[in-house]
C-alpha cells in the first residue's frame, strides 16, 4: 500500500514495468498498486502531478481544445434555450431524487416485463458479488466491457479478475489506461493525460501480451492507432460470451438502457455477446422517454462538444434473434441513497458525468485526475467523493479544498449543480471534525483567533492597530514589502512578496479626517 | 459631469483586508462616491463579511460576522464596497448561512441588506446609471476580471464601461490564449484560504496569470479586487517586474486637475 504512488510517478518513462513482471498469473494487465483512498492527500499529489511536464501539455492542449469548442456549440443552440434546457434537466432529475422510491420500483417492473432480471446491490461488495456469480454461472472466463464509471467506481475488474475472470476495456482510451497499467485521469476521456507517441509505446509493448499485437512499424498517427486496437478488439468482440455495460439513462417509463457513446465499440458489446449485464447507479433514472430529447441535447454539447453523439443504443428488453438474449440489470447504491439524505449534497445526484466541469477547472488543468485518489476527479469528484466515501481517509478530508472557489463550473454544469456551494458545505464538514476533535490544530488556533477579532470592531480596532504599528516599525527602517516568512505563511511569501502594511488604518484616517459618527 | 448620486446615503464597506492593508483604496472610493453626489458614511461597528471563515468551513464563525454586518448596516439605502467578492459573499453565503442556522429571521434580514449591497463599479454603472467619473488616468492599463465580480455578484461589464470612459488612458485587454480562450476572466489562483492549503497549484495559476499580464506590456494591472491584486501583485514583486497592481477605485478617482 505505501508503494501505491509510484506508479503514477512517471507517465513517461517504462510504462507498466513496475508491475507486469511481479504478477504473471494476471489475466489483465495490472493497475497500479493499492486502493484510491489510501493515497496521499491532495497537495502531496497535486505536486507530483504538477512536476509532470508532458501530462500538464497535454491536458492543457485537450481541456482548451473541447472548452473552446463546447462555447460554439451553446452558441448555436442560443443562450436562452440553452438556459431553459438546463433548468428542465434540473427539474427532471430532481423529480427523480424526490420519488426515487417510486422510481425504482417502476425500473424493476418494466424491465422485468420485457425479460430482464434486476438485481440490487446496497454497495460496491454486494454489487460484485451479483456481477461475478453472473458471469461464473455462464462458465467463461472472460467479458468485454463498455467504458463505465459505475464499475470503476465498484472495482469491478480487479474483483473479476481476482474470480480468475478477464474483464477487457474496449473503448480507446480505457485500453490505452488498462494496457498502461495505468489509472483514468478523467471521466470522459481516461487517457487525456497521455499523448499519441506514448500511446504508440503502450500500443507495441503490451498489445502482443494480451491478445492480437500491435503492427511492429506501428506509427504514432492516431488513424494507425485506433485501427491497431481495433484489430486487437476485433477478436476480443466475436469471442465473448458475455459483455458488461454501464448506463447513461435508464427510463423508467419503457424499460430502456440508454448507452452514448463515440466509437461504436459499445454498440459491439451490447449486440455481439449473448448475455449483457448492465451495471447503473440507482441515480441514473429518468421518467419518461421524452425527458430523454432534454438530455441527448445537454450531454453530448457539454461532453464532447458534439452536437449529437456518433452512438445512441436503447435497449429495451430482450428481442429474439437480435442482440443479447440474456439481460441483468444490476442497480447500484454503494452511498448514493445516503447522500440523497442531504438536502444540498443531493444535488451532486444530479450530474449526468459529461465533465464540463472538469474541463472548465483550472486546478484539475494543472494536476489531473491521478491526484484526486477518487475514479471522480475535478470539481464533481470534489463534491461527490467526500459525500459516497465520507471524510475519514486523509486524501478524502483534503479534496474539498482542492478549489480555488471560482465558480466556472457551476456555469459549466449542464443540470446546474451548484458545486461551489456543495464543496464548502464538505469544508463545512471537515471544519466540524477538525473543530471536534481535541488536538490542538493551527487552523482551528487561528480560525477561534480571527473570530475573536471580527465579531466586534472594538477588538478589530485592535488588530487595526497591530497593523499600522507594523507599517510605522517597517517604514522606520525603510522596509516596503515583506519577504519570505516562516510556515505557515511561507506557503505564500515563498512565491510573492507581500506589501509593507501602511502606517495608518483606513478607520483611523477617517476618525481624523471626518470624526466618528 | 452629472451627479447622480445627490440625495443618496450611502454606507461605505471598507473590507477588512482594505482597512487594515489598502486604505487608498477605501479613499478613493468615498472620493468617487462623493464626487458622483452620494452622502457617504463610514459605520465604525463594521469589521469582515467572513467569507474567509465560510469558505473554509467555518460556519458557526462565519454567521457572527453576518450579525456584526448587521448591526452596521441596517438602517442604511446602500452599502457600497470597493470588493466584488465580500459583496458577492454578502449576497451568496449571508442568507446561506442564516438558512443554516434555521434562523428564518436573520435570514430575511440577511436577503434585505444582500439586495441594498454593491460593488463600486456595479453600484456607479447600475445603480447611478452613469459610466463618467470624471476620471483622467494617462497610463496604459489591462483589466483581470476576477471570479467573485464575474461569476458570483456578477457585475457584468460594469468595469469595462467605466474604464471605456476614462481620459487619457490606453487599454489593452488581456489576450486570449492559443485556443481563442478569453484569459481575462480565468481564475488568478488566490482563493483565499486555497492559496495556503494548496500553495503549489495555486502559484501555477498565479504564475499563468501574470505570464498573460506580462504579455500586454502595461504599466498598471488594474481589478476590483485588492485581495486577487495582491496575489498577482506578490509574484509581479518578486520577479521584479515593471507592473504595478492598482484597485479601480483608485484608478477612477483620479482626475485631470490633479494630475496637473
Amino acid at each position: 500500500m505505501s508503494e501505491l504512488s509510484a506508479p503514477l510517478d512517471d507517465h513517461t518513462a517504462e510504462i507498466g514495468e513496475t508491475i507486469v513482471h511481479l504478477d504473471h498469473k494476471r489475466l489483465t494487465p495490472a493497475p497500479p498498486a493499492g486502493a484510491l483512498e489510501d493515497m496521499p492527500v491532495f497537495k502531496v499529489n497535486a505536486r507530483r502531478e504538477l512536476g509532470n511536464v508532458v501530462m500538464r501539455k497535454n491536458l492543457r492542449f485537450a481541456t482548451h481544445t473541447i472548452r473552446q469548442k463546447r462555447y460554439t456549440r451553446i452558441d448555436e443552440v442560443g443562450e436562452s434555450r440553452w438556459q431553459q434546457l438546463r433548468t428542465a434537466a434540473e427539474q427532471i432529475k430532481n423529480r427523480v431524487g424526490r420519488h426515487l422510491d417510486t422510481y425504482l420500483e417502476d425500473v424493476e417492473k418494466k424491465f422485468t416485463e420485457k425479460g430482464v432480471t434486476v438485481h440490487w446491490a446496497r454497495d460496491a461488495a454486494e454489487a460484485n458479488q451479483i456481477i461475478v456469480s453472473l458471469v461464473k454461472a455462464k462458465g467463461v472466463h472472460e467479458v468485454v466491457k463498455i467504458k463505465s464509471m459505475v464499475t470503476q467506481e465498484i472495482d469491478m475488474n480487479e474483483a473479476l479478475e481476482a474470480a480468475d475472470i478477464a474483464a477487457w476495456e474496449t473503448d480507446l482510451a480505457e485500453i490505452i489506461v488498462q494496457l498502461g497499467h495505468d489509472r483514468p485521469s478523467h471521466i470522459l476521456v481516461p487517457a487525456i493525460h497521455r499523448n499519441r507517441e506514448e500511446v504508440r509505446e503502450i500500443f507495441l509493448k503490451e498489445m502482443k501480451l494480451y491478445g492480437k499485437p500491435a503492427p511492429e512499424d506501428l506509427s504514432n498517427d492516431p488513424p494507425a492507432l485506433a485501427d491497431a486496437s481495433r484489430q486487437h478488439l476485433r477478436e476480443k468482440f466475436l469471442r465473448a460470451e458475455v459483455g458488461i455495460s454501464g448506463g447513461n439513462f435508464i427510463v423508467a417509463e419503457t424499460g430502456s438502457l440508454v448507452i452514448v457513446e463515440s466509437e461504436g465499440n459499445g454498440r459491439m458489446c451490447l449486440t455481439l455477446p449473448k448475455t449483457l449485464i448492465s451495471v447503473v447507479g440507482i441515480e441514473k433514472i429518468v421518467p419518461t422517454f421524452q425527458d430523454l430529447e432534454v438530455f441527448l441535447q445537454l450531454l453530448p454539447r457539454s461532453s464532447t462538444a458534439e452536437r449529437m453523439n456518433p452512438y445512441t443504443s436503447l435497449w429495451s428488453g430482450i428481442t429474439e434473434g437480435d442482440g443479447p438474449q440474456e439481460m441483468h440489470l444490476v442497480l447500484v447504491d454503494n452511498g448514493r441513497t445516503k447522500v440523497l439524505a442531504d438536502p444540498l449534497g443531493r444535488e451532486a445526484l444530479r450530474c449526468i458525468r459529461c465533465s464540463a466541469c472538469l474541463n472548465i477547472c483550472p486546478v484539475y488543468e494543472r494536476v489531473s485526475g491521478h491526484a484526486y485518489g477518487s475514479v471522480y476527479p475535478g470539481p464533481i469528484g470534489i463534491a461527490l467523493t467526500p459525500q459516497l466515501r465520507g471524510i475519514d481517509h486523509p486524501i478524502d478530508k483534503s479534496l474539498p479544498f482542492a478549489c480555488s472557489l471560482c465558480f466556472a463550473c457551476a456555469d459549466a454544469c449542464p443540470v446546474k449543480i451548484p458545486l461551489p456551494d456543495i464543496i464548502v458545505a464538505q469544508r463545512h464538514r471537515v471544519a466540524e471534525k477538525k473543530q471536534a476533535s481535541k488536538r490542538p490544530h493551527i487552523e482551528t488556533t487561528a480560525v477561534a483567533a480571527m473570530n475573536w477579532f471580527w465579531k466586534d470592531a472594538k477588538h478589530w480596532e485592535l488588530a487595526l492597530k497591530a497593523g499600522s504599528l507594523g507599517g510605522k516599525a517597517m517604514d522606520a527602517i525603510k522596509m516596503r514589502k515583506i519577504g519570505p516568512l516562516p510556515y505557515p505563511m511561507s506557503t505564500w511569501t515563498n512565491a510573492r512578496d507581500v506589501p509593507a502594511p501602511p502606517t495608518q488604518s483606513f478607520r483611523d484616517w477617517w476618525r481624523q479626517e471626518r470624526g466618528e459618527q | 459631469m452629472d451627479r447622480p448620486g445627490e440625495g443618496l446615503r450611502v454606507a461605505l464597506f471598507a473590507t477588512c483586508i482594505n482597512d487594515v492593508m489598502f486604505p487608498d483604496t477605501c479613499k478613493a472610493t468615498v472620493k468617487v462616491l462623493e464626487r458622483l453626489g452620494c452622502e457617504v458614511d463610514f459605520p465604525m461597528a463594521q469589521t469582515c463579511c467572513g467569507q474567509m471563515f465560510t469558505n473554509t468551513g467555518y460556519y458557526k464563525e462565519g454567521l457572527a460576522t453576518v450579525k456584526t454586518y448587521l448591526e452596521a448596516f441596517e438602517g442604511y439605502d446602500y452599502v457600497v464596497a470597493p470588493s466584488a467578492s465580500c459583496v458577492g459573499s454578502v449576497r451568496h453565503q449571508h442568507p446561506m448561512l442564516a438558512r443554516w442556522a434555521k434562523d428564518v429571521e436573520l435570514e430575511k434580514r440577511a436577503e434585505a441588506i444582500a439586495a441594498k449591497s454593491f460593488d463600486l463599479t456595479e453600484f456607479i454603472v447600475n445603480v447611478l446609471h452613469t459610466t463618467d467619473v470624471g476620471a483622467f488616468f494617462p497610463h496604459k492599463v489591462t483589466y483581470h476580471t476576477t471570479c467573485h465580480s464575474i461569476r458570483v455578484e456578477k457585475v457584468g461589464d460594469a468595469p469595462f464601461q467605466l474604464l471605456a470612459k476614462v481620459k487619457g488612458m490606453t487599454f489593452v485587454p488581456l489576450p486570449n490564449d492559443e485556443f481563442g480562450l478569453n484569459t481575462a476572466n480565468e481564475c488568478c489562483g488566490f482563493g483565499g484560504t486555497f492559496s495556503l492549503k494548496n500553495p503549489d497549484v495555486s502559484v501555477a495559476m498565479a504564475t499563468e496569470k501574470v505570464r498573460n499580464i506580462l504579455d500586454t506590456e502595461v504599466e498598471y494591472v488594474v481589478a476590483g479586487d485588492n485581495s486577487c491584486l495582491m496575489n498577482i501583485g506578490g509574484i509581479l514583486r518578486r520577479g521584479k517586474a515593471p507592473i504595478k497592481p492598482l484597485h479601480i477605485a483608485e484608478l477612477l478617482a483620479q482626475t485631470e486637475e490633479e494630475a496637473k
